[in-house]
């Protein structure tokens, strides 16, 4: 269980356009371990899907451009990895969920030869076999194996993640990226996926990175939170540690700013203003312009990561002067 | 208080080559002035259909609407368009629905000008900026392009441009769905601050329990149609009587570390062509029985206020 799957070191993802430079990712560190199920929280443009497209080597080049860093999958760095080496781990041992199943598949292709597809290109088996394993994971994922012979237009929104899920899972992975798997899927329909994704992550034993706005679907699933923004890893810990002692004002402003169902309140309170575009980050601390707690520190300089438990990292000067932020 | 918006057995049903889609079928409701019924449900469930044939942007197969006390349902193009004035939209995406090539002034002026509200430039561009303030955006945006701007603001200018024509009621659309949580807790605060100072009427579509349970008095729960469970909103998150009410509930992920058991419903929506008599929920209903395929439940009064369209309502939550 504790082995060590995957292990980033300070990644830097930047893209260069005509006149500007967007700084998506800006060192971003965490170790993944085996069995374990991470989630990337934060909200639209933070980094977390081009994170993920670093670790699967997918960032679009140019105008992306890993800078600096490393990424360390099963000893190997793979920002060093040439493209055919690469073409052997995706698939096989790292796969991808993306957001939008209505979008993933082919169209002209039945799933049943879209599951095959992945099985051929990374076992010496035939096309028959092949098939055959196709339809055990469509049995695997709640859809019958019969099924394999029609197209994803004939399948609801999500019976297609259902099959991009099967997709992903064919090779036996260890690791699986799914970026927002449920965003696109109706709560009912989300709930059904969740369960199938849970029971998957007990019987198959993959690790996850789970990237996700909803710190929901990060309760349900998850066993450690990293909190994104604008490129960083404002906060890191396991799923107790995040959710009942956050230290850092993002990661509070986050919580208070979902509508709890079990509370009346007038209003809701807010996180000010919006995230500094990436292009134009500001100096200093990358949340000060936001913080409620902002101090002239925060404006100069950017704060290191502290370590408050083996498990827990917050990026916040306030922390060491404050001892906690939620105490002031 | 008084009715604002009634509607009454309103049905909307599209010819489609395999029969008939019912998507709103038997609905009624009232609003009360000032007030916001939220309406929740799946997708497919009709609620966008609701607000659309309540607006006459769709011709609705039959019921009456009455608006004021007036009925508007048989009110043709022409003179809707007077109705218009009164009756806004708040669209869902604020990237598709707003002009990409008109700039944020035009965009909310656009309605002050059809209607002629304004008699010269000056008193209009006034206007435009007061609306811009109004909702929270800077002056200095107003010769900017939404592709410049993000969801959140872009969706205060779908808010400024519904607000343009004074109207007393706004159907909003899934409002802030597309929007990050923090974004959406604005834009709700904002919401509701307008309809405090502007005395609005809202009927808030969403499928997102969480957040119309802060914008609403009441709320109606959809399901393939038709009201499955209507009650005051602070009521249904402590009392669920429907099956899918209960459902539906349970199945938000809540940020919480000890997690409750779950309802998982089986299946997923049926069909809304060609729907056959009994209860629309049955064939992914827990307690479902014979009666339930044989008959279509209506609302029925379970306390003040609280109605619910189940058979074995009774039975379910153990009442008498």
């Amino acid at each position: 269980m504790n082995e060590k799957l995957l292990e980033v070191k300070d990644l830097v993802i930047h893209y260069f356009t005509d006149d500007e430079e967007a700084c998506a990712v800006n060192g971003i560190s965490f170790d993944l371990k085996e069995q374990e199920v991470v989630g990337f929280v934060g909200e639209t443009g933070a980094g977390k899907t081009t994170t993920a497209l670093g670790i699967m080597g997918l960032v679009p080049a140019p105008p992306g451009k890993v800078l600096n860093g490393e990424i360390i999958f099963e000893g190997k760095d793979i920002v060093k990895l040439s493209e055919a080496e690469l073409r052997k781990i995706r698939g096989d041992k790292i796969t991808m969920i993306f957001q939008d199943p209505m979008t993933s598949l082919n169209p002209v292709l039945t799933v049943g030869e879209q599951i095959a597809e992945v099985i051929l290109l990374h076992n010496k088996i035939s096309r028959k076999e092949a098939i055959e394993r196709a339809k055990e994971m469509l049995e695997m994922v709640g859809i019958p194996g019969e099924r394999h012979e029609e197209y994803p237009h004939q399948f609801s929104g999500g019976m297609k993640q259902r099959v991009v899920i099967a997709i992903a899972l064919a090779c036996s992975p260890a690791l699986l990226i799914a970026d927002e798997p449920t965003t696109a899927l109706d709560v009912t329909i989300q709930a059904q996926v969740l369960a199938l994704m849970k029971r998957l992550k007990t019987d198959l034993k993959t690790s996850m990175i789970m990237i996700t706005h909803d710190l929901g679907v990060v309760a349900e699933i998850c066993d450690k939170v990293a909190i994104i923004y604008a490129g960083e890893i404002v906060e890191f810990g396991t799923l107790a540690e995040i959710f009942e002692d956050h230290r850092h004002p993002y990661t509070e402003g986050l919580f208070n700013s979902i509508p709890d169902l079990d509370v009346d309140v007038a209003r809701l309170p807010v996180i000010k203003g919006l995230m500094p575009a990436p292009t134009n980050l500001p100096d200093g601390c990358k949340f000060y312009p936001r913080c409620p707690y902002a101090t002239e520190r925060c404006k100069n300089e950017n704060p290191d990561r502290v370590t408050i438990t083996d498990t827990h990292i917050v990026r916040c000067h306030l922390f060491r002067s404050a001892e906690s932020i939620k105490e002031t | 208080m008084e009715a604002l918006l009634e509607v009454k057995n309103l049905k909307k049903y599209f010819a489609t080559p395999r029969g008939t889609l019912h998507a709103v079928d038997n609905v009624s409701f009232t609003i009360k002035k000032g007030q916001t019924l939220g309406v929740v449900g799946e997708s497919g469930c009709g609620k966008s259909t609701l607000g659309r044939t309540i607006l006459h942007l769709l011709e609705p197969t039959d019921g009456a609407i009455l608006f004021e006390g007036r009925d508007i349902t048989k009110v043709n193009k022409k003179k809707f368009h007077v109705l218009r004035q009164e009756m806004q939209m708040i669209f869902q995406d604020p990237f598709s629905s707003i002009n990409p090539r008109m700039t944020v002034s035009g965009i909310i002026e656009e309605p002050v000008k059809i209607y002629k509200m304004k008699s010269n430039e000056k008193e209009r561009r006034e206007y435009v900026q007061h609306l811009m303030r109004t909702v929270g955006l800077s002056e200095d945006m107003e010769n900017k392009y939404p592709h410049e701007m993000d969801g959140g603001r872009r969706q205060r200018i779908g808010i400024a441009r519904a607000l343009a024509l004074d109207p007393k009621f706004i159907v909003c659309d899934e409002p802030v769905s597309a929007l990050d949580v923090s974004i959406q807790a604005q834009i709700l605060n904002l919401m509701m601050d307008l309809q405090e100072q502007m005395n609005l009427t809202f009927m808030f579509i969403t499928h997102d329990l969480s957040v119309v349970k802060h914008i609403s008095d009441e709320i109606c729960v959809m399901y393939l149609g038709m009201l499955v469970e209507k009650s005051p909103s602070k009521e249904l998150f402590k009392e669920q009587y429907h099956p899918y009410t209960k459902a539906l509930l349970s199945a938000i992920p809540r940020p919480k570390l000890v997690q409750e058991e779950r309802v998982i419903l089986k299946g997923e929506i049926s069909s809304p062509i060609n729907v056959k008599e009994g209860c629309r929920f049955a064939p992914r209903c827990l307690y479902c029985k014979d009666k339930c395929r044989a008959e279509t439940p209506t609302l029925e009064e379970i306390s003040p206020g609280h109605q619910v369209a189940c058979h074995y309502v009774k039975e379910i939550n153990g009442l008498t």
